[in-house]
């Protein structure tokens, strides 16, 4: 917290990567009737892309800047 | 097979557990070895958002909706990204200015507004209390559940049997005691409960293994992992509906409103806040919880939809309520112990929201609905109470048993109604409300007490109108057609169709336009009239705050007189004598100051007191117990000098200029002096020119006046001619001595005499110049006697000039004595440096006045008894010149009437001293 700008402003672009992927149109993009190993597009879709948003999160925050 | 006793322990061993927990973590943090000061206690403390609507509600809405429930989490996961600037802000802010509840941060931030603060605290308890007895209801439904299993379809539609509702009211019962027990301990300025903390966090990880559990039994216990599970599903019709239905369950609007609900929720839900921001340890705990905290939703979400799924294919369409596959699914595949952890985790979601939310609630009913009431009313007295902790604790104790009486009664009365099992989202739709305000107030300057307080009521009254209402007419306590055809009939205003807007569902209609006139009237009337200064300095706290490292300084301004004594009773008032006298002790060690004696009563101790206080009484409150005591006066000067300490490099400039100014000013007066000499010499130079001729004009007057006798009359006698002629003679010589000394005397002033120094011995020039002069003394019947001792050291001067010198005093010194017995002496002095001749008289000396004048040219003294000027009036002032020249000194000591003495000095040659001392 002691040096905000850099790392904030990477959480706030992520919060809006985040907005862009979990709303529509693009989340429209998955909607329907094909499946990715048996499991409907959408869901596969919405966990990745969470789990990757998460992933980067954890990396902006723990990564050391020098 | 699972008797109802074997319930009731476990029930009541997982609570006593919960107290043991409690007990320990209080424990440790006396004795300062906190077990909750990591970002990962910290993480699992945020999870108290997780609820047994989550538990059990998540698995019945992805029945319904299909991933429709994941919403309320997605948006979590958001805001924390944006956690780093806003609730960062909001931990800052509660730290500095001991902000102990969501209420009383609206307040304090629109210049400490008891007003606000009770606003939001109505809308909290309307909007919150209902939601407390949704998880009453859960505990109660799910008990039901695991003791009439197999008979499920009872658990959520038949009357509640009066054991398990008495189990609930037991539970209630027991989770006051806690509440109680570890929330209102003490007093604290802080009012973090650091046993509490560690209770939640345990419960957090209590239900994330228990749902992961019963997740991964039904999906590789029951099924053959997420490919069959889904394969199967994808058989039965209804579920296949389910799954292809949409991205978005089918609604992107809704699936967008819930997002920003669930985003707007996380940070303005009372518990959240508690967690959140009251109870953080250390704000950088926030860090590592802005991605953590996200991965215990994704983790606790993974399993929903398996869940689900497996549910309605295990049992018959309509036979099982889906909201408890949860425990049903392990009981009916004979997996007792497995049910028991199921139902042990949604009863530590449950209470965990339990206790935080009436923990929360319960500090904003006392700190900013109860205490400004009371201190308001000025009968009770409290103002002069000497100690009100014991009263303040008894206000927060009684206000958990409130909150969780209200939330037991509205659970006891509503029952199976729509008004409970819909509050989830309709709670949420009520704390959104604060969301302008709060963040608003975060980033905004502008925002004004009064634009907060006409968005906020408005805001609440839509979604009082258009939400709350008309759950209560689906519960069937207002008539339907409220619903249907709108209040007195008007079709505009039917509650969910506001102005005849269709085609949303009613969380997003509420939403829209609950959002809509609070955003446009918080904006508008904040804009109509200018912040007032208590509203503008909050202001810039507030949203400045990440700049204003010193947190804590904010009334550094603001200056009052009180004593250290009074300010320390008022604190003991509130958080009791001992414990404030702690505080005061922990503050001087702060300040490195030795003794609580010691401190002196200055804007930081006021504002330390200020702060503790209001963390048990609200900011708004504190700020006017604080006023009580403390007189305001104005800034003192140092405080004037700090805050112009800015302008000091100004300051230093102007000083600059003061001194060029000051030295202008001088040189002025130097060159107005000089004029002034200028012009005094101009004017000597006249008085010099006339007097010259004035001097000349009467010896040629007489030379003439006596040269017209002689040739006017040829037949004079002889000796009157010798005698005119020899008078000619004298008067044409005095003329040329005249015109000679005027001469010199120019040629000296203006440096182009010609100097011959020689070696003089002033013995032998003396003699000279007594010998030259000895006929007219004794003429003049003088007495003339010399001091002159052998063996004087010589000087260099030129001779003609000193013996000139020394004739001339002797001259004087003639004229001045006019008396019988007249004497004059000349004496030499060998002094460390110089010799020293000296002339004195015993004539008719000379007054004071005229010592001064008689050095320059052309004066004389006038005196009657001197009658005409006897000489020149240059000799003076040529024999001055003369010694100054060899850097002598001449002058005069008179007393008038018995004579005078006539003194010069001649400095002897440095190389003849060496030679003497040698």
């Amino acid at each position: 917290m002691i040096r905000p700008t850099l790392k904030g402003q990477r959480l706030v672009a992520l919060f809006l990567l985040g907005w862009l992927m979990f709303n529509y149109p693009l989340l429209s993009l998955f909607a329907g009737n094909a499946r990715l190993w048996g499991i409907p597009l959408v869901y596969v879709y919405l966990f990745l892309a969470w789990a990757v948003l998460i992933g980067a999160m954890a990396l902006i925050i723990e990564r050391r800047d020098h | 097979m699972l008797t109802g006793a074997l319930i009731v322990v476990i029930s009541f061993a997982y609570v006593g557990l919960l107290f043991a927990i409690a007990y320990y973590g209080d424990k440790r943090a006396d004795s300062g070895r906190s077990i909750i000061a990591n970002p990962y206690i910290y993480t699992l403390s945020l999870a108290v958002y997780c609820t047994s609507w989550t538990f059990y509600g998540s698995v019945g809405r992805a029945a319904t909706t299909g991933i429709g429930f994941l919403p309320i989490y997605l948006g979590p996961t958001l805001m924390a990204a944006l956690w780093w600037y806003v609730l960062l802000k909001m931990v800052r802010i509660s730290k500095a200015h001991r902000i102990t509840s969501i209420a009383d941060f609206i307040g304090s931030r629109y210049g400490k507004s008891h007003l606000l603060g009770g606003l939001v605290t109505i809308i909290a308890v309307l909007g919150i209390v209902p939601y407390i007895a949704l998880q009453l209801k859960a505990i109660s439904a799910s008990f039901t559940t695991i003791l009439q299993y197999p008979n499920t379809l009872v658990s959520f539609t038949s009357e509640t049997m009066p054991f398990v509702q008495d189990n609930t009211f037991y539970v209630a019962m027991l989770l006051a005691a806690f509440t109680i027990l570890f929330g209102t301990r003490h007093l604290d300025a802080t009012e973090r409960h650091e046993g509490l903390v560690a209770a939640i966090a345990f419960e957090s990880v209590v239900k994330l293994v228990a749902f992961i559990a019963v997740g991964l039994f039904v999906t590789f216990g029951m099924f053959d992992g997420f490919d069959d599970l889904f394969s199967k599903a994808a058989a039965v019709p209804e579920l296949n509906a389910l799954l292809v239905q949409g991205g978005a369950g089918g609604n992107y609007t809704t699936w967008a409103s819930l997002t920003v609900l669930s985003m707007l929720a996380i940070i303005l839900l009372p518990r959240q806040f508690q967690v959140a921001v009251v109870e953080n340890v250390n704000e950088r705990h926030l860090n590592k919880a802005i991605w953590l905290f996200p991965l215990y939703l994704f983790a606790i979400n993974i399993f929903v939809l398996p869940i689900a799924l497996g549910g309605m294919m295990h049992f018959p369409a309509g036979t099982v309520d889906a909201d408890t596959f949860v425990l049903t699914l392990p009981l009916s595949e004979q997996k007792t112990w497995l049910a028991l952890l199921a139902f042990v985790g949604g009863l530590s979601a449950s209470t965990g929201m339990v206790i935080v939310e009436t923990i929360a609630l319960s500090t904003m009913v006392c700190n900013d609905l109860v205490m400004p009431i009371l201190l308001r009313w000025k009968f009770l007295g409290l103002t002069e109470r000497a100690d009100l902790s014991n009263l303040l604790l008894a206000i927060r104790r009684s206000a958990i048993v409130l909150v969780l009486a209200l939330g037991y009664g509205y659970f006891y009365l509503a029952g199976e109604a729509y008004a409970l099992v819909s509050i989830g989202l309709i709670s949420f739709s009520a704390v959104a409300q604060f969301a302008p305000a709060m963040l608003g107030g975060l980033f905004w300057k502008g925002g004004t007490r009064l634009g907060a307080l006409y968005g906020l009521s408005a805001g609440f009254l839509v979604w009082l109108y258009s939400l709350l209402l008309p759950s209560f007419a689906k519960s069937g306590w207002l008539p339907i057609t409220f619903l249907t055809e709108g209040i007195f009939g008007i079709d505009l205003l039917k509650p969910q169709q506001l102005l005849g807007l269709q085609g949303m569902d009613e969380i997003t209609h509420c939403l829209f336009w609950s959002m809509i006139v609070n955003v446009g009237l918080y904006v508008s009337v904040s804009l109509w009239r200018r912040p007032t200064a208590a509203e503008h300095s909050q202001a810039n706290l507030f949203v400045d705050v990440l700049r204003h490292v010193a947190a804590g300084s904010g009334s550094r301004f603001w200056r009052g007189s009180a004593t250290v004594a009074d300010l320390q009773t008022l604190l003991g008032r509130f958080i009791g004598p001992e414990r404030a006298s702690e505080s005061f002790a922990a503050y001087a060690r702060s300040q490195g100051i030795n003794g609580v004696e010691q401190l002196t009563a200055n804007a930081v101790l006021v504002h330390y007191v200020e702060s503790q206080i209001a963390g048990s009484i609200g900011s708004a409150s504190a700020r006017d117990m604080v006023a009580s005591v403390v007189v305001e006066e104005p800034l003192a000067l140092e405080e004037v000098m700090t805050i112009i300490d800015e302008a000091s490099q100004a300051l230093a400039y102007s000083r600059q200029l003061e001194q060029k100014s000051r030295e202008l000013e001088a040189a002025t007066n130097e060159l107005r002096s000089a004029n002034q000499r200028l012009q005094e010499l101009d004017r000597l130079k006249d008085d010099f020119i006339s007097t010259v001729t004035h001097e000349l004009r009467t010896p040629l007057t007489s030379i003439r006046a006596f040269s017209e006798i002689l040739g006017d009359n040829p037949q004079l006698e002889s000796d009157q001619r010798t005698k005119f002629l020899g008078i000619i003679t004298r008067e044409s010589e005095r003329l040329t001595r005249l015109i000679n000394q005027v001469l010199d005397l120019a040629k000296i002033e203006s440096g182009a005499a010609e100097w011959h120094p020689s070696a003089l011995d002033m013995r032998e020039v003396i003699e000279d110049a007594t010998t030259a002069l000895s006929q007219i003394y004794k003429g003049r019947g003088i007495q003339l006697t010399t001091d002159l001792p052998d063996g004087l050291p010589v000087v260099y001067a030129d001779r003609d000039r000193i013996f000139q010198v020394v004739l001339n005093l002797l001259s004087n010194a003639a004229n001045f004595c006019d008396k019988p017995e007249s004497k004059v002496h000349v004496s030499v002095i060998e002094e460390d440096t110089a010799l020293r001749i000296e002339i004195s008289d015993n004539g008719i000396g000379i007054s004071a006045a005229d010592q001064n004048i008689i050095f320059e040219k052309f004066r004389q003294v006038s005196d009657a008894m001197a009658g005409k000027p006897k000489g020149s009036g240059l000799g003076l002032a040529i024999s001055r010149e003369i010694v100054q020249h060899y850097k002598g000194r001449l002058w005069v000591v008179s007393t008038p009437g018995l004579g005078s003495t006539f003194a010069f000095t001649l400095p002897l040659p440095r190389s003849k001293l060496a030679f003497l001392a040698a």
